[in-house]
């Protein structure tokens, strides 16, 4: 006992999770000032935030490099969760320029919004660094409560209410899976240290055909590939991305979509390693399945953001591309598009909000007609956000799933890669609709379009900075990548 | 390793048949002198004041809430308490952060006022 305790006290170690103390304690600050302020000011809240993001983002950069490991093995802050704390960090950032203007618009002006936002960046960084079951399952749940909140944050409008407690029900649910998945495992293998899971199955063959192995896992992948919104586990999708705040769902479909791809892809590797080929082979079905639904659905939308969100589910099928591929290059494929995606769909989103006025009345493919006209220069911003989400060069886009299907290719699924291909293609179809109707059509007359503020703005920036970076030259990038996986 | 289970099942067992057969028997042997207030449905032994689908005020939630936060708080002091000698003064600081940012929570609730009734 007196060991143990000396044990656990001698493997604490701060520096491992000193990003998320920064970010949190930003959060709680902001927290006591918002109580203070009256109602309405969010302008400091905003920047506070920002500051707060950007000293996380100078302590997560720092630490490139020199890996921290702490609480006897359960955090590990390894370039592989630095390279996803960037992600969630840019994410975050970017969803908070494009929001301030926005929320005082619908009419909700409450502090709590970033505080909020912040949380869940914190959450999704404890699951990126992760490396025991309870620190990823913590880092899911701190995440996943505070994204509740957000999407039915306008509490007055019907979806947002709606999209809020579909989130809660089904998310909560599929944690319920995942929980249930760790217990089993645990069960297994006496341990919920990730590696330890590995060694142990790896030395023990007779239990990798039990059947509670084999259920633990798939317990454990449905609550990650609901999180991630893989097909079959995607129906809460469309409409939780529609109902909630625009820019919540700019930041739902990239932040904690990377950060349940980043827990994901460490538990696969680290303790189950020693059942690729099975794992691999159920992926390769739900990569495929995820594609096909999300891009085949996509197009029969009117709604532009329902539209993008079924575009992020099949974005979600490339990603598993990489995990099918399982190796060095489709891992790496793994980071790249997620920040790739960050880049292009949230600055996607953020020209969307100013497409839309009061209570979203025209996030419709109509309400966008000439809107390419009446708003040249956001126009062809929008453009490029599709482009790249099509995946034409020299976008990120094109750069992350030409890696991605590399990958592919590499690990021999050589149809997998086609399959990846055709429906790109497919994907051409609903994107291009948008621009037929932004710049082939008569924009009303008697529109309002909303002005335009500086913050949204530079978020845009930062997304056509990102998007022609990643695009033109990749291999910086790219590189880093590979040096951040296992 | 069934076995061990025995004395449940057993238990188990004589329990299900005990809660039936008292119900049974008392409705089988037992006098049937119904009134008004015998038929209404138990409310604490009070008189019936309305139906119990009614909605409730959303304050009785949030209390209920705040209650939980704070007495979590207290159930983790408890472990704590027990290892305070080995846990040193790392253990003490750590109990101090975590009742700091309850302190946090608790200062937030109160500006906000949850804690007001009317």
């Amino acid at each position: 006992m007196e060991n143990l305790v000396q044990t656990a006290l001698n493997n604490v170690n701060m520096w491992a999770i000193m990003p998320s103390i920064i970010l949190v304690c930003f959060a709680m600050g902001l927290l006591l000032i918002n109580a203070f302020l009256p109602r309405g000011a969010t302008k400091p809240a905003m920047w506070i935030s920002l500051i707060g993001l950007a000293v996380t983002a100078f302590s997560v950069i720092s630490g490139w490099g020199s890996p921290q490991y702490g609480f006897s093995d359960a955090v590990a802050l390894d370039n592989f969760a630095t390279f996803f704390n960037v992600t969630f960090l840019i994410a975050a950032a970017m969803t908070i320029l494009m929001s301030d203007d926005y929320i005082r618009r619908e009419g909700y002006p409450i502090g709590e919004y970033y505080p909020l936002i912040l949380f869940t960046t914190a959450g999704a960084m404890w699951m990126a660094s992760g490396t025991d079951m309870m620190t990823i399952f913590l880092g899911l749940e701190v995440m996943s409560i505070s994204l509740y909140v957000l999407a039915g944050f306008f509490r007055g409008d019907v979806r947002s209410n709606e999209a809020g407690l579909k989130y809660f029900l089904l998310g909560a649910f599929s944690t319920g899976f995942l929980l249930y998945g760790i217990a089993l495992i645990y069960g297994v293998t006496g341990s919920t240290r990730l590696s330890e899971i590995g060694v142990f199955l790896n030395a023990h063959p007779s239990l990798l055909s039990n059947p509670m192995t084999l259920a633990g896992i798939m317990l454990l992948s449905i609550g990650f590939l609901f999180k991630i919104a893989a097909a079959p586990f995607h129906m809460w999708t469309p409409d939780v991305y529609e109902g909630a705040p625009t820019p919540i769902t700019a930041f739902m479909s990239a932040g904690p979509k990377a950060a349940a791809f980043a827990a994901f892809l460490r538990i696969m590797e680290y303790c189950f390693f020693s059942l690729k080929p099975e794992w691999t082979a159920v992926l390769w079905a739900l990569a495929v399945l995820t594609m096909i639904i999300g891009n085949v659905i996509a197009i029969s939308q009117t709604n532009v953001k329902r539209m993008l969100a079924y575009s992020s589910i099949a974005h979600a099928g490339y990603a598993l591309v990489g995990m099918v591929a399982a190796n060095e290059i489709g891992y790496s494929a793994i980071l790249f598009y997620m920040l790739a995606y960050t880049f292009m769909n949230i600055g996607a989103f953020a020209i969307l909000v100013l497409a839309g006025k009061k209570g979203e009345e025209n996030l419709t493919l109509e309400g966008l007609s000439g809107f390419g006209y009446k708003r040249p220069l956001l126009g062809v911003a929008f453009t490029i956000c599709l482009f790249s989400l099509m995946g034409i060069p020299p976008t990120a886009g094109f750069a992350g799933k030409f890696y991605i299907f590399a990958g592919a290719v590499k690990a021999g699924y050589i149809w997998l890669a086609i399959i990846g291909v055709l429906n790109s293609a497919v994907s051409l179809y609903y994107y291009l609709r948008v621009m037929v109707y932004m710049y082939f059509r008569e924009a009303e007359e008697d529109y309002s379009w909303v002005k335009v503020p500086v913050s949204v703005v530079v978020s845009i920036v930062i997304a056509l900075v990102g998007i022609f970076y990643l695009g033109i030259i990749p291999g910086a990038v790219m590189d880093l990548a590979r040096l951040a996986i296992f | 390793m069934l076995d061990n289970y025995l004395p449940i099942f057993t238990l188990i067992l004589i329990a299900v048949c005990f809660a039936i057969g008292s119900t049974v028997f008392s409705g089988l042997i037992g006098q049937k002198k119904p009134s008004e207030v015998k038929l209404a449905p138990y409310e604490c032994g009070m008189p019936l004041v309305g139906t119990a689908r009614e909605r409730f005020s959303v304050k009785f939630y949030i209390i209920a809430m705040l209650f939980i936060v704070f007495d979590i708080e207290v159930v983790f002091m408890y472990p704590w308490a027990v290892m305070f000698k080995r846990l040193g003064m790392f253990g003490f600081v750590e109990m101090g952060v975590f009742i700091l940012i309850l302190l946090v929570g608790y200062i937030y609730v109160w500006k906000k006022g949850a804690l007001e009734w009317e």
